[in-house]
């Protein structure tokens, strides 16, 4: 079948089982969306406002569903336009591919109009990515790529084209074989030796702790991870991309670790004579000082990265490979155990952060962020995909919605991309059109994508978005007020009237102002099909707690005082 | 048995890499973005035509090599990758030395010193000469000290290769595949 280049690539997509791509044309991949047209009725491509809304959809598609994202932009500025997405999928492992328009091959290297190297561009924040230079070679590029984003540790991969092979016409063949890639094995199970080290130190700890990561999800081991807790009755914590991992209203589930997690979490951590970290990378946001890093405990980690293991934290069994298969081969050999002791020691813990929470003892009449969400959690009855964006809503998030449910929290953990809650959002509902998906952003972040509320009205996508509006960026601030002495330097906001722009794009929009009105505002974002914006106007100076500084010890935490107590004490 | 000191923290590796354009620079970014610092790189082709070969020093003093080789793993096109300093071998960096040759005194201090390395005189005139060394990276060092004295004019190295000792043979089976064009059944594509 004579086929253009243009037509291989969408044909290769239907093949990889690609039924929506985001997207901007332009002139170096014109010829392909001269193919889009005619294959209309199979590839579905979303008209974005921006690259980056294209790359933070893709993405928000993959992790939402666990399948490949496509995003598709022209040479130059429309390539470089989709990095910062790139380097967020890069940095939490999600799996995407980007398909760029390239001048002509002769005028490669000639600085021609739209010219960008953008393999070498992109090559720190891609998994992999190719410059086609031989039509012939087109369809195992795609193929490849798609396998390689999918495959072992998933990330992003790029492939850009030039346009005289989307032009240039060949005899297609679509390529049935497998991928082959010589230098390219992603890790299977663990060796019979892990598997009874790993086994000798969870069988015989006193206080250990599971702490689960992201992997947990994209190997799919939440069976297996509950299984492992329940039967030697370790307690879990969660990264902030692990959340879903295990059910938070799971009695074994402790919450979040980090710089924002539960407090009970942290000091568990550093309490614990194991540690036994699932699909997890050890960031700096989880660990803190890793000099005082849970000083007392042996360690296990499984990762299916083998350069994670020892990378940040020195371990006593390191395990590269697939988490649900190593966990397969472990769970056998783990003993039915139980450590009331000790699960009621981070009992203590949890309930004098409970005594902390402001929700116990906030007197003001102002709208907190926290009860925002809370809310948002309540009238949802917490099963909503939730996709935030970056700054204190999200951990904040993080703190007061709940999963049940794997992949329900999108979050940009690793690069912390302001701007990707909403893009992503929409992108989640595209993948995931049944479930209830909330976009919950700040004035800030929202402030950087949001001329993607064009797109959503373009795509009639039903998804609310909720803005926490405290007229700051609030992350920023809060590290002022503790860190430089309340200089408030370029973090208040003039923002626009969020609800009048939102009705300038045709969308329906609320303000909310007290908490008496967040049930009235779900009702109103649910009773209408397409894009809602709900303003919720809060609390300026509120400030998340509990904070571990930056690179201070993970115990030494600032903690919300307790009623009677001074602002500010340490723990 | 490292030809380095037993306190260096310097290590050898070896990695297998597909013959395609940008693997260097895969590899050297690689090297930058981690921050791994690099003492010397070297490539060159192998007997088979689609593998290529680069022999790496690295200081591990702050990433152990064996983060180092994981990191060189993931990049797609290495096929493999071997910590070749953790056993017996062999390595050599090749030198080409220019030296003042412009009066007797130099000229017979050149022609000394060679005398006691496996050096050889290879380019010789009335205003300098070209020593060559082919030797372990100490030796090749130790003979720059001793004709620093008499005048370094110019100096180039290639960086060290090395291979294993013994039947430890670092190869691979991976060959190619062989793409027939569905066009014209004549074009043959290679990787």
């Amino acid at each position: 079948m004579m086929l253009t280049g243009a037509e291989i690539i969408i044909e290769c997509l239907i093949r990889e089982g690609v039924k929506v791509v985001f997207g901007y044309p332009g002139g170096a991949i014109l010829p392909t969306y001269d193919a889009f047209y005619k294959y209309r009725n199979q590839v579905h491509h979303v008209l974005v406002r921006h690259e980056q809304g294209a790359s933070h959809m893709a993405d928000g598609f993959a992790r939402a569903t666990g399948q490949v994202g496509v995003c598709i932009a022209t040479s130059g500025p429309g390539a470089t336009n989709l990095v910062t997405g790139l380097a967020t999928a890069m940095m939490d492992s999600s799996p995407i591919v980007a398909i760029t328009g390239q001048v002509p091959r002769a005028a490669i290297g000639s600085d021609a109009f739209q010219e960008t190297d953008v393999t070498g561009v992109t090559l720190p924040v891609t998994k992999h990515n190719y410059l086609v230079t031989d039509i012939h070679e087109l369809a195992y590029v795609i193929k490849e790529a798609f396998y390689i984003a999918r495959s072992g540790r998933p990330g992003p991969v790029l492939i850009d084209v030039p346009k005289d092979i989307q032009n240039e016409k060949m005899d297609f063949v679509y390529p049935e074989e497998p991928v082959r890639l010589p230098g390219y094995n992603p890790p299977a199970g663990a060796t019979e030796q892990d598997v009874q080290d790993a086994l000798e130190l969870i069988n015989n700890a006193k206080k250990p702790i599971i702490l689960a990561g992201h992997g947990v999800m994209m190997s799919g081991a939440m069976q297996q991870l509950r299984e492992l807790a329940e039967r030697a009755g370790i307690p879990v914590t969660l990264t902030l991309l692990g959340k879903g991992a295990m059910p938070e209203d799971h009695p074994l589930t402790v919450g979040m670790m980090g710089m924002h997690g539960a407090a009970a979490c942290n000091y568990a951590i550093q309490e614990a004579d194991l540690l036994i970290a699932l699909g997890m990378r050890f960031d700096d946001r989880v660990t803190g000082n890793l000099k005082t890093y849970s000083p007392n405990s042996k360690k296990i980690h499984v990762d299916i990265d083998p350069s994670e293991i020892n990378k940040n934290v020195k371990v006593e069994v390191g395990i590269a490979g697939d988490l649900r298969t190593v966990l397969s081969q472990v769970l056998p050999g783990v003993k039915s155990n139980s450590h009331p002791q000790w699960v009621g020691q981070i009992r203590d813990w949890l309930e004098d952060g409970n005594e902390r929470d402001i929700l116990n003892n906030y007197t003001g009449t102002k709208l907190l962020g926290a009860q925002v969400i809370n809310d948002l959690w309540r009238y949802t009855g917490g099963e909503a995909i939730t996709v935030t964006d970056v700054g204190q809503h999200q951990m904040l998030e993080a703190q007061y919605y709940p999963h049940r449910r794997p992949s329900t929290m999108l979050t940009s953990g690793g690069l912390g991309t302001m701007g990707f809650g909403f893009p992503a959002a929409i992108g989640a509902k595209f993948g995931m059109p049944h479930e209830e998906v909330w976009a919950i952003v700040g004035d800030g972040g929202f402030q950087m994508t949001m001329c993607e509320l064009a797109t959503a009205v373009q795509e009639n996508v039903n998804i609310n978005i909720a803005v926490l509006n405290n007229a700051y960026l609030g992350m920023v601030r809060q590290w002022q007020e503790f860190f430089y002495d309340e200089r408030y330097q370029s973090t208040p906001m003039v923002n626009p009237d969020f609800v009048k722009l939102a009705e300038a794009f045709g969308i329906p929009a609320m303000r909310v102002t007290s908490r008496d009105q967040m049930a009235e505002s779900v009702a109103f974002a649910r009773n209408h099909q397409g894009p809602v914006l709900i303003e919720y106007v809060i609390e300026k100076e509120e400030i998340v707690y509990p904070m571990v500084p930056a690179g201070a010890d993970l115990h030494n935490m600032i903690r919300r005082p307790k009623p009677g107590e001074k602002e500010g004490a340490t723990a | 048995m490292s030809e380095h000191g037993a306190h260096s923290s310097k290590h050898t590796l070896i990695a297998l890499v597909e013959n395609k354009p940008g693997v260097l620079n895969r590899v050297a970014s690689l090297f930058r973005r981690r921050n791994f610092n690099v003492d010397s790189l070297t490539v060159g082709r192998t007997h088979k035509p689609h593998i290529s070969r680069m022999t790496i020093v690295v200081d591990t003093q702050r990433t152990s090599a064996r983060i180092v080789a994981a990191n060189l793993k993931k990049l797609i096109n290495i096929i493999d990758v071997n910590i070749v300093s953790e056993h017996p071998h062999v390595s050599r960096d090749l030198a080409l030395i220019k030296v003042r040759t412009d009066d007797v005194d130099s000229r017979n201090a050149v022609t000394e010193v060679c005398d006691r390395y496996p050096a050889r005189i290879v380019d010789i005139g009335t205003k300098v000469a070209i020593v060559e060394i082919t030797a372990q990276e100490d030796i090749v060092e130790s003979l720059i000290e001793d004709l620093r004295p008499i005048g370094i004019v110019e100096l180039v190295r290639t960086g060290v290769v090395a291979m294993g000792r013994g039947i430890r043979i670092m190869d691979t089976d991976y060959e190619p595949p062989v793409r027939v064009a569905a066009q014209n059944g004549l074009e043959r594509y290679g990787v």
